[in-house]
């Protein structure tokens, strides 16, 4: 078993999130940076935090906003804390706080830090929208302009189509693809049928739904405040009680017209939201009074030609993350897939559980292993609960850590698909 | 060692002044006499072209005159003495020969600024504890070393009445805006930018100084428009003080003439108005309760040695109703508290949240702090329906429903989910503190914080002990009450405490009145006269019918007869009048504005058609009622002394400041006549008005509250 750095285990002590909500719905007006502020500043209330235990803080975002471009440091600067918090930004696109989870897990292990704020933010409703280049061109020119005739001179280049403005798509920018292009691809190559889809996007909401109501979604949860809105958000507004068969395959494919498998509703919305986790040298959280939800074992990251088959990254990580806790696939009592997609979903199972696909790839003889479907994504996941890219990756670690002590799990494992052909994986235990 | 210490470089005197063994640099006599001779030294010595007058404290330019001084006056003599030698050294410094650049960081304060008025060019600092003003009216004077020429004639009068007639202290940057200093530099280069001044001036430079808006030259610069200016200051300054404070009027009075007969005939009305006022009752009381409030700053709470306070940043708050809300938003903007909100749902929370937020954005409307600053402050209210992060919190106060069990289930939930030596109070005002902790493990942490409606503008807390409470916790809830803003007063755990214990008998005495035939225009009227913020009726209107009626039924139930409240409060909560909340009661109200008297009441109370009560004893039925009580409490170790006594009445009712609080007052009247009145009423309306034993007793023996 490879174990990194001097042996200290890292525990994850608590954890935290904001409802998770479709972009453009009620978290609209909250900007990315008070997102992660609440979860964060709820973390601290619920881990009874004075504030000056935390070492270091982490934080995912994939869409950082101009006006706030380390949201870590404006995290860490909350009047919870004192002044001397280091923070970093983390973007790996939808693993970014995992990464960001990873990060601090390192500088545990370390022995740089014994306690570390990790987590991650997005809202999907404030996008930044770019000026054309020209017209950031004409702007930079007449605030450096010494004349006004030279100002004039600039302003008559200027023509009206300047204006339009310059929209970041969710594409890859190394081949133009999007997600939804990708997730398309792969169903097609990997025979995902429209229907496996369906049924496994409604299987997300049925559990999603049972995990809100028995309140084991809840108790993530920390309410908000929403500025001129009546009342508090408690909960995620993505997940839907009456999800059918019926209604799903009514929808157009969006991605491909004619031919196309992937839906809306088959797919992760656009969504809003943060999420934070405390993690804890096994010693401090001992030394605090902590009992640990989990502790980290293992992770890895893979990566892979974005052109070929763009979110199979898990497919990789997995048996590597795997190999590093020095267990099997059979061991995991509870497993956390990420989302992005039914058709990723289901492609990278297929990957799994293949053994053509583990020699042909990985070079190994025999496949990852079986899912047991009782065991996975057992509260629903992202095509539900929603998907606030630099979030999620808490959102996932948080739900399985809760979920292992509930069941009295010995493993489990996070597995995470990313944009670049990324792959995260993570391997938490107990005792 | 000196006061005042002279540097000279460059050709430039630096006039250091540090007032050895004081924090805080004030004019007194020394000092006066030390200036007189350092200005010699800066005329004779021929090096010096320009001089720099400086503080050597570091957050102290000069706080003023000496208070000590001042209240040792004896006679009006003495007083014209004293504020004509005051005089001559501010024009001296004018008259120097030597332009004089005053470096201001720290309070710069009524003598203080009256000097740096003299000087011929000022420069303070931005830090945040410069504060700089004229706060003289406030204790019963006027600023008599010529601030009220000077400054009308530097910004213009309406600027310098604003000034002067509310004893305002100015932020650095507002005094900077409104002309009083020449510049606002940061702290770290105030010397260089000083001695740079210095060496200009030194060569003949004429600052010009900022010239004011429009609408102020147009007034200011013309008699007719400074007439203007006067009157609309005189009818807003009766409004306030309703011709019980005399120095707001005689400032104004000293203003007017000098603009008009020059600045010479001005200062000789300064003078004349100080001699008056400085040895006048109403400024007596006033520099009594400035005395009071200094000392209760400094009171730990409790006798003999005290344990250190236990800092508190961590705040609980169980119940996010209007109280709750109220304090968590005090808390955050006097204190940058972290207050976490408890209730049974998160829309409660929720509403509490918004409650506090309130409070916070007024401090931004008002410019007290920036939008950064509310909005770091903002994140320090959080809630949740849960005690999940209770143990967090060094003191907890709960807000919750004024009955005992929902009490005493709080309590419990309190104590199961906070640490060991996490205080816990309760902000209930009817129910004895003692009998809320008859549930707790550890009763010695659990006492009374009783705040005051609304929260952000009432100034008083009464911090309520048991016979259990210990004293680290006393101190501790002291200090926290100071820290958010509050003067605090120590109370025993009695009925009704201090406050509503005194205010019983009064707003009972009201509701008699009414019933009596008297109207609500007489009573209200007969007590605004007497000095009361508000009439007993519209206070009845505010505090809400019911809860005023709550609380007069507890002391009933406590202390019999004597405090019997009339049926005519509860016939109008039968009616759905509960005040302004309901939006009628005595008087009707309108989109939160109160209207006339609603006529209708009368019926409702079964008022008689008309009054046999004479018009003197109105006043004195009410007043007389509320003195006897307090008397009485007083006796009985309600409050630990007559200060916190009267400091109370005066913070927590509007007792009237310049009668001193009503110990004070029982004090002016002598415990002989009191006595005597009381006998008279009692005779007349009941045994309910019987002198209280004490005063009795202090009649015979001759004795007062206060050493005379």
């Amino acid at each position: 078993m490879q174990q990194a750095g001097n042996g200290r285990r890292v525990a994850v002590v608590a954890g935290c999130r904001s409802p998770f909500c479709k972009s453009g719905t009620v978290l609209r007006d909250v900007p990315a940076v008070d997102l992660a502020k609440h979860a964060v500043v709820e973390l601290v209330h619920r881990a009874n935090l004075t504030g000056k235990e935390v070492d270091e803080l982490y934080f995912g975002q994939v869409v950082p906003s101009p006006l706030a471009p380390n949201i870590a440091r404006e995290v860490s600067l909350l009047p919870q804390f004192p002044p001397s918090i280091p923070a970093a930004s983390v973007n790996r696109a939808c693993a970014s706080a995992n990464s960001a989870i990873a990060t601090g897990r390192d500088q545990i292990v370390l022995g740089h830090a014994d306690v570390v704020v990790a987590g991650g933010a997005e809202t999907l409703s404030d996008i930044p929208i770019l000026h054309s280049r020209r017209f950031s061109d004409l702007l930079v020119g007449l605030s450096k302009a010494k004349s006004t005739a030279a100002r004039v001179k600039l302003l008559s280049s200027f023509r009206p189509r300047d204006l339009v403005p310059v929209t970041p798509a969710i594409a890859e920018p190394s081949t133009g693809q999007t997600m939804g292009q990708s997730a398309e691809k792969m169903a097609k190559l990997n025979g995902i049928t429209r229907e496996s889809q369906d049924e496994f996007a409604l299987r997300s909401h049925k559990l999603a739904h049972a995990g809100t109501e028995d309140g084991r979604l809840l108790a993530e949860i920390a309410p908000i405040l929403v500025p001129d809105s009546s009342g508090a958000v408690s909960r995620d507004n993505g997940v839907r009680a009456d999800a059918s068969l019926e209604e799903m395959a009514k929808l157009k494919p969006v991605f491909d017209r004619r031919y196309g498998t992937v839906t809306a509703a088959n797919s992760s919305p656009l969504t809003d939201g943060a999420a934070a986790v405390l993690l804890m040298s096994e010693e401090a959280a001992g030394a605090h009074g902590f009992e640990p939800l989990a502790f980290i074992r293992s992770y890895a990251v893979a990566a892979l030609d974005p052109g070929d088959q763009l979110l199979m990254g898990p497919a990789y990580a997995v048996p590597e993350a795997l190999d590093r806790a020095g267990i099997g696939w059979k061991e995991l009592g509870l497993v956390e897939m990420h989302e992005a997609f039914a058709s990723q979903v289901l492609s990278n199972i297929q990957a799994f559980e293949s053994r053509q696909w583990a020699q042909e790839h990985l070079g190994r003889a025999e496949p990852i292993g079986e899912v047991d479907w009782d065991t996975l994504n057992v509260m629903g996941g992202s095509i539900a609960i929603g998907h606030p890219f630099g979030a999620t990756g808490a959102r996932i670690t948080l739900t399985l850590a809760n979920e292992m002590k509930r069941r009295d799990v010995e493993f489990g494992l996070i597995s995470v698909c990313a944009q670049g052909g990324m792959g995260f994986a993570m391997v938490l235990e107990r005792s | 060692m000196g006061a005042f210490t002279i540097r000279v470089e460059d050709g430039i005197g630096w006039l250091v002044l540090d007032l050895p063994g004081e924090p805080v640099n004030k004019i007194t006599r020394a000092v006066r006499h030390e200036l007189d001779e350092a200005l010699d030294r800066l005329v004779a010595d021929k090096e010096i072209r320009a001089v720099v007058l400086i503080s050597g404290k570091p957050d102290s330019f000069i706080a003023g005159a000496d208070i000590d001084e001042f209240v040792a006056l004896k006679s009006r003599e003495e007083a014209y003495e004293l504020v004509r030698s005051g005089q001559a050294l501010v024009n001296r410094l004018e008259r120097l020969g030597k332009p004089i650049v005053a470096a201001i960081n720290g309070a710069c304060l009524g003598g203080g600024l009256e000097a740096a008025l003299a000087c011929t060019y000022r420069i303070a600092s931005d830090d945040p504890k410069t504060r700089i003003g004229l706060p003289e009216v406030q204790l019963g004077i006027i600023p008599a070393a010529g601030g009220c020429q000077r400054l009308p004639r530097l910004i213009g009068v309406r600027a310098a009445l604003d000034v002067i007639l509310a004893g305002k202290q100015l932020a650095a940057r507002r005094a900077y805006r409104v002309g009083i200093v020449d510049e606002l530099v940061p702290r770290a280069i105030l010397e260089e930018v000083a001695l740079k001044a210095a060496k200009r001036l030194a060569g003949g430079w004429k600052p010009k100084r900022h010239r004011r808006g429009a609408a102020d030259l147009a007034l200011d610069r013309n008699p007719l428009g400074r007439r203007v200016v006067y009157g609309t200051a005189k009818n807003q300054l009766l409004k306030k003080t309703r011709g019980h404070y005399p120095a707001p009027e005689a400032a104004l009075s000293a203003v007017q003439h000098g603009m008009k007969h020059g600045i010479e005939s001005g200062l000789d009305m300064e003078a004349a108005f100080f001699a008056e006022l400085a040895v006048d009752d109403v400024s007596r009381r006033l520099v009594q309760i400035f005395f009071a409030t200094a000392a209760l700053k400094k009171d730990p709470g409790v006798e003999g040695d005290a344990p250190d306070p236990v800092p508190i940043s961590n705040l609980g708050i169980v119940g996010a109703g209007f109280m709750g809300a109220g304090i968590g938003g005090v808390a955050v903007a006097q204190a940058g508290v972290d207050v976490r909100f408890r209730d049974t749902d998160f829309d409660r929370v929720a509403k509490g949240l918004e409650g506090a937020r309130k409070i916070l954005k007024g401090r931004l409307e008002r410019r007290r702090i920036d939008k950064y600053e509310y909005r770091r402050l903002d994140r320090l209210l959080s809630g949740s329906t849960g005690y999940e992060s209770f143990r967090r919190l060094g003191l907890v106060i709960e807000a919750v429903f004024e009955d005992l069990d929902v009490k005493h289930e709080v309590m419990r939930a309190i104590e199961e989910n906070v640490r060991d030596d996490c205080i816990i109070a309760s902000n209930t005002s009817t129910i004895p503190i003692a009998r809320i902790a008859q549930v707790a493990d550890r009763p010695e942490r659990v006492l009374g914080m009783h705040f005051f409606s609304p929260v952000a503008k009432m100034p008083l807390l009464e911090v309520i002990v048991t016979d259990k409470t210990a004293p680290w916790v006393t101190v501790s809830a002291v200090a926290f009450g100071r820290k958010i803003g509050k003067t605090v007063i120590v109370v025993q755990d009695q009925p009704g405490f201090w406050v509503n214990r005194i205010l019983g008998p009064y707003l009972n005495e009201a509701s008699r009145l009414l019933q009596e035939g008297v109207t609500v225009e007489h009573i209200d009227k007969a007590m605004t006269k007497f000095g009361f913020p508000v009439g007993p009726v519209t206070l009845l209107d505010e505090v809400g019918l019911d809860v005023a009626r709550k609380a007069a039924e507890v002391l009933h139930e406590a202390f019999g007869e004597r405090m019997e409240p009339r049926g005519s409060i509860l016939r109008m909560i039968e009616d759905g009048r509960l005040g302004r909340k309901s939006g009628s009661g005595f008087y009707r109200y309108e989109k939160g504005k109160k209207l006339e008297v609603d006529e209708t009441a009368y019926e409702i109370i079964e008022a008689a058609a008309s009054s046999k009560v004479p018009r003197e004893d109105v006043a004195q039925r009410l007043v007389y009622a509320m003195l006897n009580e307090a008397a009485r409490a007083l006796d009985e170790g309600v409050v630990r002394s007559p200060r916190d006594g009267d400091v109370g009445a005066i913070f927590g009712i509007g007792f009237p400041p310049f009668l001193g609080g009503p110990l004070r007052h029982l004090d002016e009247i002598g415990a002989k006549g009191a006595v005597a009145t009381l006998q008279r009423l009692a005779e007349t309306y009941g045994d309910r008005f019987a002198p209280c034993p004490r005063l009795v007793r202090m009649a015979e023996a001759g004795e007062r509250f206060y050493p005379a």
